[in-house]
């Protein structure tokens, strides 16, 4: 956490990324890479920041925290994303 | 090199807040301290100062932009008095919690309701667990004074400081004063040099989170503990102070109290009309004196009790009132502080002057022919008057 | 230089991963795509309304906040407290403390915005401080669980707004801030959503952070909590918000008026209000003057707009 804040003040922005969302799912989103042509829509809409992508290319979802809210696969203009049951993970 | 001059009260602590020249003043109207914002445009209209100012739209916004102001970096002041301060309850408490030194006048004057444009403490007193620090100035000259030594207290302690004087007793009336230059000034106060801040280009940091429980008691008690060590930053820089100027401050004032019988505290402007009555009763031979404390946040607790113990009769005197039955804020804070001292002086509680009614040395001298019976008796059968009043 | 969607999702996240919005928010979207049109060079300070999003966003002692500076003070100063910190920025640029150019952004729910941050927001416009204030419109007080505000929309179902026997849900019209927004002389002003391929919000973003003076942003924020819908259907539910004009995207720079986009085919707003719990009682036989009425005020303002539009781009 580093250098303790004075009065409340938190030092290391984004730090956040130590908390860890993804217990709160009890679906998953699947990424299905043969049908993603890497438009971005789910990374501008997920709400948790948790698509990962690098140089334009799609990579995945981040499982530490998505939430499993559904955005994604729902706002994909080529269904490269299905929801499943958490039992399933 | 001092500078000899005439001002009011308001004047002064703008001609102050002028040669500090502070990064940034959000203030808004309103009496008795109106005039400092008006004083402090005009040098801001004319360059005679580098400050931002913001003429905001309530005083809830005025100490919201300070805080904006004072967590982005800058050395931060505004002026408030009365229904103002008391808008400003809220940000008050966020402003000490988030520790910035934010310097705050304010011109005492009376809470609505009924609505009192006058002289009294209730305003600064309803906030006094906010966690400011407060400072209580008796005239323009320690209104000036304070004024400076607030930023640098303040800065010390990471601690916002109230710098509070007497609406239009003090504020309105044009004083002999000593002011400094302004290079002593801007040589006293230095830089503001913030560790955490908003505007660091080095680190963008988040201010002002939901603490949760655990953390939560650990920045409140951070906070308390630094209101305690505000004392000695409060001497220390009243020393440095003093070597500059020569007019000493330190946590309270003593007037006649070596050998005193009977004795009054009392805050601001009525510590001199209480000189004037003691000078009156020495002159007749009464062992007569009087303690001015300066600083209330935090009040001197330990060294209060001690210069009181010799005292045959006290008496406390609170331009303010608790409305709880029983007694006012400096009563009940003094007296608590002489219960675990041990010093168990028969003590009276007067509230005096609400909504700026006068106090004249007669009235005061009615306090002391009072506490001259008590001493005589020993005891107390009545605690708490209203002076001049039916009581 | 035009919009491109990869390229504003390339730039590093200045809302991150790690905080408490519910699964399918839709108020770290608008953060996080209004923040996309940051320069990469600039920073940035943020300031934050009490509320869903600073609640969840900064929890000591973390923060979600990153490659920006962030505070919160109270619920109803997002806007004077950033005053202060921007004008603080002048001063200590001048001192030559900072070297950084710095963006002054303010995030606030409509409860925080149109109803107890008003004032706060009024004075900051009208004294024209160089900051851009997002109004993430969520319809309700959500943190404290979806009590009605004046942005809450009429006739919706909200706990201090029952849908009851006698009283249909919120008896009032939706305040309408963005408009108020315009009266205060503004640069700028603009009404926008996550839509299709977000260049809407980020180009207002862009526009709002890049324009000096006082700017001002109504975000649509669906939220499916208080609005009882699934928390998949955000896109949807923004799409249908716009293309039922129930939400228009439009801007408005120094008084002259463009409406962004044009539903090709206008639905009628019950396939907006049938997605959605809140307005359930509105489909029940009996209730239709409600829908009518809803309807009425939608086609008013939207008339509005087109006429705005046509008057003020008159030469």
């Amino acid at each position: 956490m580093g250098e303790v804040g004075f009065g409340g003040n938190i030092l290391n922005d984004g730090n956040s990324r130590e908390f860890k969302t993804g217990s709160w799912r009890n679906r998953y989103p699947v990424h299905l890479k043969e049908k993603c042509k890497n438009c971005m829509f789910c990374v501008g809409y997920c709400p948790d920041d948790c698509i990962k992508h690098k140089d334009g290319i799609l990579e995945g979802i981040d499982y530490d925290y998505c939430k499993g809210c559904g955005v994604c696969a729902k706002v994909c203009p080529f269904k490269a994303i299905e929801m499943k049951s958490s039992e399933e993970e | 090199m001092a500078i000899r001059e005439r001002l009011s009260g308001n004047e002064a602590v703008a001609t102050a807040m002028k040669q500090i020249n502070p990064d940034t003043v959000a203030a808004y109207p309103i009496t008795p301290s109106t005039e400092v914002p008006q004083y402090f445009s005009n040098f801001v209209a004319n360059g005679e100062v580098d400050t931002e100012f913001i003429a905001v739209e309530s005083e809830h916004s005025a100490m919201s932009a300070c805080i904006g102001a004072s967590a982005a970096g800058g050395r931060v002041m505004s002026a408030t008095s009365s229904q103002g301060l008391a808008y400003m309850f809220e940000m008050l408490y966020i402003a000490a919690g988030m520790r910035l030194p934010i310097t705050l006048i304010c011109g005492n004057r009376a809470l609505s309701a009924p609505l009192n444009i006058h002289n009294d403490h209730s305003d600064s007193m309803g906030v006094r667990d906010a966690g400011f620090i407060q400072l209580y100035c008796e005239n323009n000259q320690e209104a000036y004074d304070n004024t400076i030594m607030a930023v640098k207290i303040a800065e010390k302690a990471s601690i916002p400081v109230m710098v509070c004087y007497d609406g239009f007793i003090t504020s309105h009336s044009v004083e002999n004063i000593m002011l400094l230059e302004t290079e002593e000034v801007q040589k006293f106060v230095g830089k503001r040099t913030p560790l955490q801040y908003l505007l660091d280009d080095e680190r963008n940091i988040s201010m002002g989170p939901m603490d949760l429980q655990k953390y939560y008691f650990e920045h409140r008690k951070q906070l308390a503990d630094a209101m305690r060590g505000a004392k000695d930053i409060i001497k220390e820089v009243s020393d440095e102070f003093y070597k500059l100027t020569g007019r000493k401050y330190d946590l309270y004032e003593e007037y006649m109290m070596d050998d005193a019988e009977i004795g009054i505290v009392v805050l601001n402007s009525t510590a001199g009309t209480t000189k004037d009555a003691v000078d009156k009763l020495r002159a007749s031979g009464v062992k007569a004196g009087m303690v001015k404390p300066r600083a209330f946040r935090p009040l001197p607790y330990d060294e209060l009790p001690e210069r009181l113990k010799n005292l045959k009769a006290l008496a406390i005197l609170d331009k303010c009132d608790s409305v709880n039955g029983y007694a006012a804020p400096l009563f009940m804070e003094l007296t608590s502080a002489m219960y675990s001292k041990k010093v168990m002086v028969p003590t009276l509680n007067y509230i005096y002057g609400l909504g700026g009614v006068d106090v004249k040395v007669d009235d005061i001298l009615s306090v002391y022919n009072k506490l001259e019976e008590v001493a005589k008796t020993g005891t107390v059968d009545k605690t708490t008057y209203y002076l001049g009043m039916e009581n | 230089m035009a919009y491109n969607l990869k390229e504003a999702v390339a730039k590093e996240s200045r809302f991150v991963s790690g905080h408490r919005m519910c699964a399918g928010c839709g108020a770290p979207p608008v953060v996080r795509n209004v923040l996309r049109a940051l320069k990469e060079e600039d920073n940035a300070v943020v300031s934050c309304a009490t509320g869903c999003l600073e609640v969840s966003s900064c929890i000591y002692p973390y923060t979600s906040w990153n490659k920006v500076s962030f505070i919160h003070t109270a619920f109803e100063c997002a806007s004077a407290t950033l005053s202060g910190a921007e004008k603080t920025y002048y001063a200590l640029k001048r001192a030559g403390k900072v070297k950084k150019d710095t963006k002054f952004i303010a995030f606030g729910g409509d409860g925080g915005t149109l109803d107890i941050g008003l004032q706060s927001l009024s004075g900051a416009m009208e004294r024209g401080h160089d900051i851009t204030y997002v109004c993430y419109d969520n319809g309700a007080y959500m943190n404290t669980g979806t009590q009605r505000s004046s942005a809450t929309p009429h006739f919706a179902d909200t706990t201090t707004s029952p849908a009851g026997k006698v009283l249909p849900g919120k008896t009032q019209k939706r305040k309408d801030l963005t408009e108020i927004m315009v009266k205060h002389n503004l640069p700028y002003v603009a009404q926008t959503a996550l839509f299709g391929n977000l260049q809407d919000i980020y180009t207002k973003a862009e526009k709002a952070i890049y324009t000096e003076g006082p700017t001002f942003i109504a975000a649509f924020s669906p939220c499916p909590r208080g609005w009882g819908y699934p928390s998949d259907d955000l896109a949807e539910i923004e799409k249908l918000a716009v293309n039922t004009c129930f939400w228009p995207l439009y801007e408005v720079e120094n008084g002259v008026y463009k409406i962004n986009y044009k539903p090709a085919n206008k639905l009628p707003v019950t396939e907006f209000i049938k997605t959605q719990k809140r307005f359930r009682h509105m489909l029940k036989p009996g209730n239709e003057w409600m829908i009518e009425e809803l309807q009425k005020e939608i086609d008013d303002k939207w008339n509005y707009l087109l006429m705005m539009e046509e008057v003020t781009n008159k030469k």
